[in-house]
């Protein structure tokens, strides 16, 4: 059992070291400075609550993001999954915008909706909800069709079979949709707040990009890092706990 | 003996001819399956389908369950129906308790649990499906079939893959429900002798396309 815990720490341990001797080797703070002399930027920023204001408004955007992109694509991998009829009509659509670069979607929605916080937010859920869609859908078509059949001849309502039947069914597949979601999410919501918002991380990072501070960088950077590495330990990986719980019991 | 006509429950206008088959012609592409199937279940009776493995039994229940809509005929059946199939096929993500009361809502927390002492895992209820035994999975599927009271039982092949002392066994757990419950049961299987202990009407399905071979009660 220490060893689970141990393993990864040393691992990161080992990414610090690499860090340590990089920026030795570059001698030079203004390219590469040492982890050290992150710390008191950090705490001037995270006092000024600065820091604190910026994380919130981008973790605002990315709860939002993920919450519309894991609805809509779940409703929609689950229909495309269930009905072949639709799926031949909305697959080639979804072609379309799983290869449409985030870059594109980003830019035409600040064009068309406007410099505001509804085209970053649009702009974002529009990126990941193809990739929840195809995952999903994968999941759709796995149905048991016993169990389908079963709950036919029971007349289960079908509430109860979404949330009994289906949906528990499903759960791998969203858990690794929500998992790579995440993951994908926040990084397209700091490319948004770096193109045309004027809070956030990404927004941050703009601004001392202009000013070459590659200290202050990372230190939002990091910081941002830390917050999503909590949500995965804390929210994410005990949920899907939960939800394999009786295949381990 | 009372007379059924006088029992005036609401089940009175179907007690006579409950479960009407009537099915003209199936087909999976262009291959028929079944031909003419024309046959009833009064409640209480018992009807076994019998015939080899690949004539079409499968796609008759299923047609009949109501899980199959793509054929030419007609299918009277009633509301509360059961169905055990050769796989236990639960909510393995449920626990026993749950899998009985998800499927039948309106089954009180006590009658969920005398259900499963009846079938005999009435220490088992909040455990998940995984964690039985296979024969217990059965006994569950069993129990999940008959707590509902139906006035329709469907059985596909539900001992087939059992050692014959689980068999038999099940058969008598089978057996003691339906006498209890007393629903129209229909009944498919490969082997006479289960057909036979059930005390079922046996129709033979035969040929291809299948249609009905007809027995005398036995």
């Amino acid at each position: 059992m220490i060893e689970k815990g141990l393993v990864p720490a040393l691992s990161l341990i080992g990414l610090l070291l690499l860090w340590v001797v990089a920026a030795a080797l570059t001698a030079d703070a203004t390219i590469l400075p040492t982890p050290w002399s992150l710390v008191g930027p950090f705490l001037r920023e995270l006092q000024s609550g600065e820091l604190l204001f910026h994380l919130g408004h981008t973790l605002l955007r990315v709860i939002w993001a993920f919450v519309l992109a894991m609805t809509v694509g779940m409703a929609l991998g689950l229909v495309m999954g269930r009905f072949p009829k639709v799926d031949r009509w909305l697959d080639p659509w979804l072609v379309v915008f799983l290869n449409l670069p985030a870059l594109v979607l980003i830019v035409l929605c600040y064009l068309w909706i406007g410099l505001n916080e509804t085209a970053a937010i649009v702009a974002v859920t529009l990126n990941k909800v193809p990739n929840v869609t195809t995952m999903i859908r994968e999941g759709a078509r796995s149905f048991s069709p016993d169990l389908d059949a079963m709950a036919t001849v029971y007349r289960m309502p079908p509430v109860t079979r979404l949330r009994h039947v289906l949906l528990p069914q499903l759960a791998p597949f969203v858990a690794a949709a929500a998992r790579s979601g995440v993951a994908v999410i926040w990084k397209i919501v700091l490319v948004v707040e770096f193109l045309g918002r004027s809070s956030g991380i990404g927004f941050k990072i703009h601004l001392y990009f202009q000013l070459f501070d590659v200290r202050m960088v990372l230190v939002y950077a990091l910081s941002f890092i830390i917050v999503m590495l909590v949500v995965e330990w804390s929210v994410l990986q005990p949920w899907e706990r939960r939800v394999r719980r009786w295949r381990i019991a | 003996m009372v007379c059924p006509a006088t029992l005036g429950t609401a089940r009175a206008p179907l007690a006579d001819r409950m479960i009407k088959v009537d099915v003209t012609r199936k087909f999976y592409g262009d291959t028929q399956i079944l031909g003419r199937i024309a046959f009833e279940i009064k409640r209480g009776e018992t009807v076994a389908v019998l015939g080899p493995s690949g004539v079409g039994k499968s796609t008759l229940l299923r047609i009949i369950a109501g899980i199959d809509h793509t054929y030419e005929g007609q299918v009277t059946r009633p509301e509360k129906m059961a169905i055990v199939f050769q796989e236990p096929t639960l909510l393995l993500w449920r626990s026993v308790l749950q899998n009985l009361m998800l499927i039948h809502p309106g089954l009180s927390d006590h009658a969920a649990r005398g259900m499963l002492e009846k079938v005999g895992i009435g220490g088992k209820a909040d455990l998940f499906p995984g964690q039985l035994s296979l024969g217990q999975q059965r006994r569950l599927a069993l129990a999940r079939a008959f707590a509902g009271d139906p006035e329709f039982l469907i059985m596909d092949e539900p001992f087939v893959s059992l050692d014959p002392q689980t068999a038999e066994v099940m058969l008598a757990l089978t057996e003691t429900l339906i006498a209890e419950v007393r629903p129209a049961t229909l009944f498919v299987t490969h082997a006479r002798a289960e057909a036979e202990r059930l005390r079922a009407r046996i129709l033979e399905l035969r040929g291809t396309p299948a249609s009905l071979a007809p027995r005398l009660v036995l």
